[in-house]
This record gives C-alpha cells, sequence and structure tokens, in this order.
C-alpha cells in the first residue's frame, strides 16, 4: 500500500543518512520552521556563491522521518539553484503534496522530491512534508521583499 | 479465563462488520456506534419528530417525554438524586466551560486559587485558565508520580485554603489511569471548595457514581460512550446550577422576557438554549441503554481488563516500545499509550494506517502533560480499547509495530 511504499529504502536513507544535516558555520541565510502541533523543529541554512545561487544547503532540528527526509531531499536539490528557481521549486513540491500537481514530466524537476508523492494522500502529513520547502521559500521571500540581495550577510 | 479471541459485539457495530480490515484502536476519542443507535437517530426523525418543550401538539409532546426520558436514564446512570440537574449540552468542552465561565464567578476572586492536575485534557485546563485570568486568581497544578499516582501529601501541599475550585479528570486519555477523584473531593470540600469531575474518559468503562465520587458538577460526552456526536451532559448538584447564570440565553431557556429584561427558566432549561439536537439525545439513551444492559458495565470491565493486559503483555514482549505511566495493566482503563524508540510516533501512525489499524498519534490535547513527561516530540502513540475490540486487534497492533521497527532499523 502506498504509505508503506513511502517508508521505502531510498527514504529511509535520507532518514537514517542524511547528507545536509550538519550546522553550518559561514551561513549567508538561516531560518526557522516549526510545527507547533507535531513537535517538528528545523533550522535551515544557505550560503550563497558569487553569482548569487545556492553554493550549500543544511538543516539542523528534528522531527518525523518525513520532515527530516523532506529537508535533506531538499537541500540536495536546491544546491546551484537562483533563489527564484529555488522558490519555484518550493512551489511545485508544495503543489504536489496537496495533489494539485501530478503530471510526472512536470514532477521531475523535483528529483527525489517525488519520492513523496504519495503524501498527496495522506493528508494529516502534508504540513510534515512541506516543513522545509516552507521554511526556505519564508526566507528567500524575506531576502526579496526586503531588496537585499541574497547574499547579504545581514541575513544571517 | 474470558476468550478475548471471541467477539459477540461486532456485528453489532455496522462500520466494525463492514470493514474487517480495520484494527479500531482509537475508541478514546471518539467510539464506534451500534446499530442500535443508529436505528434511533433515525427513528426519531420517523416517527417523533417535533420540537421539544413549544409544541402543544401530540408530536412534541412525544419528543418533549423523550428526551425526559433520557434525562432521567442519564441520572439513573451516574447516580444523581435528580434528573433536572442533567443539563445536555455538545460535548465535555462545553459541559466544562459551562462550569468555567458561569460557575466560577459565583466563588472565584483574586488571589484565589484553581486546582487541577498535569493530566487534564486541553478541555478541563483551558476553561480554567480563562477563568483564573477573568477573576485574577491563580492557577495551580498537581503533579503525580510517574505511574500516575497522586499521594496525599500532593494533595495536601496544592488543596488549601486558597482554593475555591478542584477539577480532575476521572481517568486520565493519556495514562488511562484512574484518579482519586474521592480523596479530593473530601480535601475540597475540607476547604469549602468545589469539585469537578471530567468523566469523558470514565463513563464508557466504569460505573460512575456522583455520590460515591463526592463530586459537586460532572461533564462527560455521548460520542466516546457510543452515542451520537454533538451530545455532552452537564451534572451539577441542584443549589450550585441555580445560582449559575446562563452561559448562551435566547430561545427555550426563558420564563418572560420583556423590553430590557428577561428571567430565566429553571434548572436545566435555563442551560439549554436554543433547539437541542434532539434525535441525537434520544440516540444517546440508546446507546447508553446498549453499553448498560445489552453488554452491561461488569461484561465491559471485565473485557477490557483481559484486552489491556494481553496488550500490555505483547508490547512488552517487542522490547523497543515503552508504556507511558503505570506498567500494571489493571490501572490502565482501556488506554495504553507508548513510544517505539526512536521513531515518531507520526511515522509509527502512518505506517499503522497502511495495514487498517487506526492508533491516535500526537499530543492528545495534552501538552502541558506530555512536556512534564519529558516526552521526544512532545508526542506519543495511544492505543485505546473498548469492549468491541478482540485479540486480533492487537496482534495486528503488534504485527504493525513490529514492521515499524523493521523499516526503521532493519538495516542497522
Amino acid at each position: 500500500m502506498a504509505t508503506t511504499d513511502l517508508y521505502n529504502a531510498e527514504f529511509m536513507d535520507h532518514v537514517s543518512h542524511p547528507d545536509y544535516k550538519y550546522q553550518m558555520e559561514d551561513a549567508d541565510c538561516t531560518h526557522e520552521g516549526v510545527n507547533p502541533s507535531c513537535g517538528d523543529e528545523l533550522t535551515f541554512s544557505v550560503r550563497f556563491a558569487d553569482d548569487g545561487t545556492i553554493d550549500e544547503a543544511a538543516f539542523t532540528g528534528h522531527g518525523c522521518a518525513i520532515s527530516q527526509a523532506s529537508a535533506d531531499i531538499m537541500s540536495d536539490l536546491m544546491i546551484g539553484k537562483t533563489p527564484e528557481q529555488a522558490r519555484e521549486l518550493c512551489d511545485l513540491f508544495m503543489r504536489m503534496v496537496r495533489g494539485e500537481e501530478t503530471d510526472e514530466a512536470a514532477l521531475e524537476e523535483l528529483e527525489d522530491g517525488v519520492l513523496l508523492r504519495d503524501i498527496a494522500h495522506m493528508p494529516a502529513r502534508v504540513k510534515c512534508a512541506e516543513l522545509a520547502w516552507r521554511t526556505l521559500d519564508e526566507m528567500l521571500a524575506k531576502g526579496a521583499e526586503g531588496g537585499q540581495a541574497p547574499s547579504d550577510p545581514a541575513e544571517a | 479465563m474470558l476468550d478475548i479471541a471471541a467477539n459477540p459485539y461486532k456485528a453489532d457495530f455496522p462500520l466494525l462488520a463492514a470493514r474487517p480490515d480495520l484494527a479500531f484502536l482509537d475508541s478514546a476519542a471518539t467510539a464506534q456506534r451500534p446499530a442500535a443507535v443508529l436505528d434511533a437517530q433515525r427513528s426519531f426523525y420517523e416517527t417523533m419528530n417535533a420540537n421539544p418543550l413549544r409544541g402543544l401538539y401530540e408530536l412534541s409532546v412525544e419528543a418533549t417525554a423523550a428526551i425526559a426520558a433520557v434525562r432521567a436514564q442519564v441520572a439513573a446512570l451516574i447516580g444523581a438524586p435528580d434528573a433536572r440537574d442533567v443539563v445536555f449540552t455538545r460535548n465535555t468542552s462545553e459541559s466544562l466551560n459551562l462550569v468555567a465561565k458561569s460557575f466560577s464567578p459565583t466563588v472565584l476572586g483574586p488571589g484565589d486559587e484553581v486546582a487541577i492536575t498535569i493530566m487534564e485534557h486541553h478541555s478541563n485546563l483551558i476553561p480554567w485558565q480563562q477563568a483564573c485570568r477573568a477573576a485574577g486568581a491563580r492557577l495551580v497544578y498537581l503533579y503525580p508520580e510517574r505511574d500516575g499516582t497522586l499521594t496525599d501529601e500532593e494533595i495536601a501541599a496544592k488543596v488549601g485554603p486558597r482554593t475555591k475550585i478542584v477539577s480532575c479528570a476521572h481517568v486520565s486519555n493519556v495514562m488511562g489511569c484512574e484518579l482519586p477523584v474521592r480523596r479530593l473531593a473530601d480535601a475540597a470540600h475540607a476547604v469549602g471548595a468545589v469539585m469537578v469531575v471530567d468523566a469523558a474518559q470514565s463513563v464508557p468503562h466504569l460505573s460512575v457514581n456522583v455520590e460515591a465520587l463526592g463530586t459537586d458538577f460532572l461533564a462527560f460526552s455521548g460520542h466516546k460512550a457510543l452515542g451520537p456526536m454533538g451530545v455532552g451532559v452537564l451534572w451539577g448538584r441542584h443549589e450550585l446550577l441555580d445560582q449559575m447564570e446562563p452561559m448562551l440565553t435566547g430561545g427555550e431557556m426563558i420564563d418572560s422576557v420583556r423590553e430590557q429584561d428577561a428571567t430565566w427558566a429553571p434548572v436545566p432549561e435555563k442551560f439549554e438554549a436554543g433547539t437541542q439536537d434532539a434525535a441525537g439525545i434520544y440516540a444517546t439513551g440508546a446507546g447508553l441503554t446498549y453499553l448498560t444492559e445489552t453488554v452491561g458495565l461488569a461484561a465491559v470491565g471485565e473485557r477490557e481488563a483481559a484486552l489491556v493486559a494481553y496488550a500490555m503483555g505483547r508490547l512488552g514482549e517487542l522490547g523497543f516500545v515503552d508504556v507511558i505511566g503505570s506498567a500494571d495493566p489493571s490501572r490502565h482503563h482501556g488506554v495504553v499509550s507508548f513510544n517505539v524508540r526512536g521513531v515518531h510516533p507520526h511515522d509509527v501512525a502512518s505506517i499503522l494506517d497502511a495495514s487498517g489499524v487506526c492508533i491516535r498519534a500526537g499530543h492528545h490535547c495534552a501538552q502541558p502533560l506530555l512536556a512534564w513527561l519529558g516526552v521526544e516530540n512532545l508526542a506519543c502513540c495511544r492505543a485505546s480499547l473498548a469492549f468491541y475490540n478482540d485479540k486480533s486487534d492487537v496482534d495486528r497492533l503488534v504485527d504493525g509495530l513490529t514492521q515499524v521497527w523493521g523499516i526503521f532499523h532493519g538495516n542497522d
């Protein structure tokens, strides 16, 4: 069934052996996200390259397997993306987990993010899956609103 | 020894009979309903539908009599001396809000205290936060031992001359333990305070008697005791109800209305503004009849005790499950909360759901309790059993938990 498919070996590898779960030393931006009803807490950090693309992404925090795997998958996807591209991917991911975007070709852009597509059938877990993406999107939106270059260290 | 593999009750519950794929272990959130309740709800609208109290014609008189009969049935169930002191509300939350909003102002002032336990459901916690805030009073918590025991020392330390109200759950919705209501009520009365009991988790499982408990108010919901959703009960001592202002005003709760003022109807109508869920109340009566007569509370208690003992035994064998509260099954009234080591309860519930096992996972509307217990993520899993469960439901829970452990630790 769908739920046990979700917790497959590839997904669990992101939970048990996350590549991007560490404290970043020289972050340009850091932003916290919480799901008060689940107790999920996540702090997401990025460092930008000179050309404005995301050079490094990492997270710390704790929560359910879905929130943790989602953060690891997202971090990997965001390396090399501009803030605009990153926000578009966040939007696409959130549409996928809410069941609003189901087109296979369109979802390919999310790479390992599609491991979480079955969340669309698990409404109670949407906010777990979204936490990292919502946190990144908020952080980048804040940068855009403030009219600052994303690499402005004042955001950190 | 009772045979918990046999299940003489499941066929009476249309949802359970139609869904043999489900192991429903969330009755502490809401019970399943027997056909008798669904039939009663339908029969009300088919045979006696009219607005109770209002009409002067036969149909309305019948509806009024049907509601009065359930009021008397509830009074008998909880040992209330007078059925007039049984007020119908929408749920336990509304019943407790009625006490906190309408009774508190008659006794609570600046510097006074309301004492509750850390084991309360938010329904018996937030209304007192609000009442204390409004009055300038202080909300004081009683803390149990890790197994849920409230000591005499703790009661003596927290219930004192400033205490005006003591309120507690009869059975904890997380730890499953019965609280010492009688001892708390005696302590309350010794200092002139009033005792309030949230019986939402006890009425479906135990014999509840307001005189034996020594309480002054008692609240519960019909839907956890096999009735439909949307009907709650507040019982109170007549002289206390009598001095309270209504929380809601409007239709059917008045004696007379003039342009600038109104006088209230007597208790209980004073607290039942607007049209009640008459069909729901009628069906609640059918649910209580099924619980207390068709099955019988003695049989309920015996079967649930056997199921809980079996469940706790099997969970204990797993070696990776930590049960919250007492290790003694006889102290868990239908409720067994636990965590799977290192696995978030929401992941546990999602994986169990894939094999049709329905448990609750999260904070169970008891965030201060989970914070006090120091439970990781402020969350836990809860399997809650009713007499209509059987051994296979517990076995499926245990199989599901083994699968959870395999998914999270299979490759270690």
